[in-house]
């Protein structure tokens, strides 16, 4: 339905050898094989390490993210979930000490081509962030920015409309537009910003803890809202809250710091990356377990 | 019960100082008064320098008062004392300041833009530009006239003793209030409002343009008024430019001789007749007046637009 | 719910469009612009150094260094000129002196009162009115100096006998012209004291007087010495108010009773716009410029230098 360029040689290849990108260190055996998924992938990493003046806050990342699915990222802070999300919408850039190394594949093209414009890459992945950050603006300027500044031609009250009511905030804010989007709760602008997000009709949106600054009753409608949004968008979340990712994902990427031998700096890695249902019941590395057991972190 | 006391050691020295009084003493008299003549001289000192304040407005109000009226407020400049009015100079600060303003807006925000937004502060040159409006907010007005007598009256552009020359020296003098108020106002707006606009796909400018600039208006038109307050009441720099004594007529545009408020108070005090100081503490109070009303303007402005973010 | 339909004419995602990185000529043309507007201040500092420098050169080839530092007169626009700079020097000096005698403890005993006795209301009530002391024109204290506080507080409350135009009255008024700018530098540096070293002289006894003279003061005194640095500049830069009231008679010597000229005032006198360009006068006025310009430099270079070190001291 939507035309995605598959490069049908390209998929023989890896089918014919399986490629091992050791994602994990130690662990056990036949845990290093790169997990390989049925389905669309969205992204593809592989070696992704993001470094910060040289210094590498998570390295070797390397996992697929699929399509109308929701994947999660977890794990105790400081492992570099958030870094590794933003690599995704290269808002990494924006940070001048950050380098970015190794491959991400946006259905099947390199997001750090250098012909790629990060501004492209923004209007097709859209972010959520951990505090929502609604404009300094009327609640429907704030969702037509996004059109307005993309140049999106088309009727824009139909459009914010259209937003509004797939983050399930069309009803509650209708008759006030035009009020200022401080005026709302915290979980409505959380929403808000998704509606914004969704506003300029992306392909993925990446989810930065959205929930961790609101109270339980926002969070369960958000996360309802995400259960519907899966079916047209794909959507990859950081959470610290590991209940969470086991109700709401499918699949679930496990992030732990280690030290690096003989370093001082702490560098996160991707220890397990599996269905979530697996991850949680029955994972296949030790530290997984001990973390979503509780016995750690 | 309570425990009875603990004895003494045995072999405690005869002579034990006895256990402090549960009553607290009263500080001795002489560090009471200590105290207090401190505090007293230190009030004091804050007096003088408010009692003086009111002082200079008690002495123009007094003085000029009486003179107010609406022929003083149109007639022109003149030798004589009864026919002399402010006019003339208030329409010259109108266009002066009009200069000064067309040319700090743009200037002052591009600057301030490019300072907080663009500048890698890690290059030589851009810390050298920081460091330099720092420099002139403390070069004394004065030197920003010789600098206009130069360069815009004579010199390269030689303008002559005109309004558009003393526009620009007045522009140049107040350029870093505005500069440094708008860095102010743009750094106050926080990273969030950035990176959501920029996550949605926004380029750097657009994200300036449309979300930063806006949510930074305040703090630049604060800015803005701070700088024209200073510029309205300055005379050294614009006697150098070439200010008129008094001027006959209404200066009419760019390229007219001119004279404000402040240089036309200041030839009337220096006038030896007496009934010129009286007209030069009218013109005082007029000129307050005006700075009364645009710092009452900045302070509603602040209050209205503050944004709590 | 809808399925995510998408305008006709928009791109798909996925579609290897993703690729168009036009480099945005228009991004890089507002960021030279940009440049272009900040560079102005610079242009600004180098053109009053260039004003300054090119005729100050000229002035020295006329006049001579020697006879700038040791004539004895200042005299410059006289058919038989003297150049000596002295008088001038003298003249700015001693206003510049009577002013810091003033201002140095009414700002410093307005700060110590505003940041250790005064309560917050009082703070908010009276520091905004210190400010409308610094938006006083100058020509206003000029006035004020001219017609009250030569013939009302030095000639008749003080009794002093005094001409018209003398260094005294200007250096009182200039003085509480530059109490705000010594009062908040210094109750910066105060306020930067920690609470905690407050609360540490309290615990042992000692009084609020106590407290402020050996804890407080000694703790931002390097933002007091900014602060006096800072007010030392203002009062040599400072013009109108000399202009009106001392006088514009150069004049050697430190009787404050008697009008003196500043190297401001001389400017302000002389240059009217009108000289004749060319002629040694126009350029004494750049040479005093230049002189202004390089002192005021200095003290403002001093002044940063300890602003810095008392800031440093509690980050």
């Amino acid at each position: 339905m939507f035309g995605k360029v598959i490069d049908p040689e390209r998929v023989e290849r890896e089918r014919a050898t399986p490629e091992i990108h050791t994602a994990v260190r130690g662990g056990r055996e036949g845990a290093g094989a790169r997990p390989k998924f049925a389905g669309e992938a969205v992204f593809e990493l592989s070696n992704v390490t993001v470094s910060y003046d040289g210094v590498p806050a998570v390295a070797d990342v390397s996992f697929d993210v699929y399509r109308n699915h929701i994947t999660a990222l977890i794990g105790p802070s400081g492992c570099g979930k958030s870094t590794l999300i933003r690599c995704l919408n290269r808002m990494n850039d924006l940070i001048p000490t950050a380098s970015v190394e190794g491959t991400v594949l946006y259905h099947g093209q390199d997001l750090y081509g250098r012909q790629v414009d990060p501004v492209e890459v923004r209007k097709r992945i859209g972010m959520v962030f951990q505090k929502p950050n609604p404009f300094p603006k009327s609640i429907f300027d704030n969702v037509a920015f996004g059109p307005r500044v993309l140049g999106i031609k088309d009727d824009l009250h139909a459009r914010v409309e259209r937003a509004l009511r797939r983050a399930a905030l069309w009803d509650e804010v209708k008759d006030r537009l035009g009020a200022s989007a401080y005026g709302v709760s915290g979980g409505q602008q959380q929403r808000l910003c998704i509606a914004r997000c969704l506003a300029v009709d992306p392909d993925v949106i990446l989810m930065d803890e959205p929930c961790s600054a609101l109270d339980p009753i926002s969070t369960g409608k958000i996360e309802d809202l995400m259960r519907e949004l899966k079916q047209d968008y794909s959507i990859v979340i950081v959470t610290h809250n590991m209940q969470q990712a086991a109700r709401m994902s499918d699949r679930t990427a496990f992030l732990m710091v280690e030290l690096d031998a003989g370093e001082k700096h702490r560098t996160g890695r991707v220890v397990e990356y599996d269905e979530t249902e697996k991850i949680f019941t029955n994972p296949s590395d030790r530290r997984t377990e001990d973390y979503v057991t509780g016995k750690v972190g | 019960m309570s425990a009875p006391p603990p004895a003494p050691p045995p072999d405690a020295t005869a002579a034990t100082v006895p256990p402090p009084s549960l009553t607290i003493p009263r500080a001795p008299r002489a560090a009471r008064l200590k105290d207090l003549a401190f505090k007293g001289g230190m009030l004091a000192c804050l007096g003088i320098a408010l009692i003086t304040l009111a002082a200079v407005l008690v002495q123009v109000f007094s003085k000029g008062f009486g003179q107010l009226d609406l022929n003083f407020i149109t007639d022109l400049g003149s030798s004589l004392p009864d026919k002399a009015g402010i006019g003339s100079a208030l329409v010259g600060t109108l266009w002066v300041i009009a200069v000064c303003i067309a040319f700090i807006v743009p200037v002052g925000v591009a600057s301030a833009v490019y300072l907080e937004e663009y500048a890698d502060r890690n290059r030589w040159y851009n810390r050298f530009i920081e460091v330099n409006i720092q420099n002139l907010a403390a070069v004394p007005s004065i030197v920003y006239g010789i600098l206009g007598l130069a360069f815009l009256v004579r010199g390269p552009l030689s303008l002559g003793h005109v309004v558009l020359a003393a526009g620009l020296t007045l522009a140049l003098l107040v350029l870093p209030v505005v500069v440094i108020a708008g860095r102010e106002a743009i750094r106050a707006v926080p990273p969030s409002i950035r990176e959501g606009s920029m996550a949605l796909g926004a380029t750097k400018w657009q994200t300036i343009w449309k979300q930063v600039l806006p949510a930074s208006v305040p703090g630049f038109a604060t800015g803005v008024i701070l700088a024209v307050s200073r510029a309205i009441g300055e005379a050294a720099p614009l006697i150098v430019v070439g200010g008129a004594v008094y001027l006959s007529f209404y200066p009419s545009g760019l390229g007219s001789d001119f004279t404000v408020l402040p240089l036309q108070i200041f030839n009337w005090i220096s006038q030896p007749q007496e009934e010129f100081k009286d007209l030069a503490a009218a013109g005082m109070i007029v000129l307050l007046a005006i700075l009364l009303l645009l710092n009452a303007v900045a302070i509603w402005l602040r209050n209205k637009y503050e944004k709590n973010w | 719910m809808e399925a995510g339909t998408r305008a006709p004419g928009e791109a798909a995602p996925g579609t290897p469009v993703l690729g168009a990185a036009r480099r945005r000529w228009g991004e890089e043309a507002i960021r030279l612009s940009l440049f272009a507007a900040a560079v102005v201040s610079v242009l600004t500092t180098l053109g009053i150094v260039a004003s300054l420098l090119n005729e100050t050169i000229k002035f020295f080839q006329d006049v001579g260094v020697g006879a700038f530092i040791t004539d004895g007169d200042w005299k410059p626009l006289f058919s038989d000129p003297q150049f000596g700079i002295w008088p001038l020097i003298n003249g700015t000096l001693l206003v510049t002196a009577i002013a810091i005698l003033v201002a140095i403890p009414v700002g410093l005993g307005s700060a110590i009162y505003l940041s250790e006795y005064a309560s917050p209301r009082m703070r908010r009530v009276i520091k905004p009115v210190l400010e409308v002391l610094v938006g006083v024109p100058t020509v206003v204290l000029g006035f004020f100096a001219l017609t009250f506080v030569t013939p009302t507080i030095v000639h008749d409350f003080l009794g002093l006998d005094v001409q018209v135009f003398n260094a005294l009255s200007a250096g009182l008024v200039m003085g509480i012209m530059i109490v705000p700018t010594i009062a908040s530098v210094a109750e910066d540096a105060m306020s930067a004291v920690p609470g905690s070293l407050r609360e540490g002289a309290f615990g042992l006894g000692s009084s609020k007087f106590q407290t402020s003279t050996r804890v407080v003061f000694p703790a931002a005194l390097s933002g007091i010495v900014a602060a006096m640095v800072l007010g030392v500049s203002r009062g040599i830069g400072e013009t109108m108010i000399a202009l009106i009231a001392a006088g514009q008679i150069p004049n050697t010597g430190l009787n404050p009773t008697q009008p003196f000229e500043t190297i401001t005032t001389f400017i302000g006198a002389t240059a009217k716009g009108d000289n004749p360009a060319g002629t040694t006068g126009y350029y004494a006025i750049f040479a005093c410029g230049m002189t202004l310009f390089v002192l005021t430099l200095i003290m403002n270079a001093i002044s940063i230098r300890f602003v810095r070190k008392y800031r440093q001291a509690y980050e």
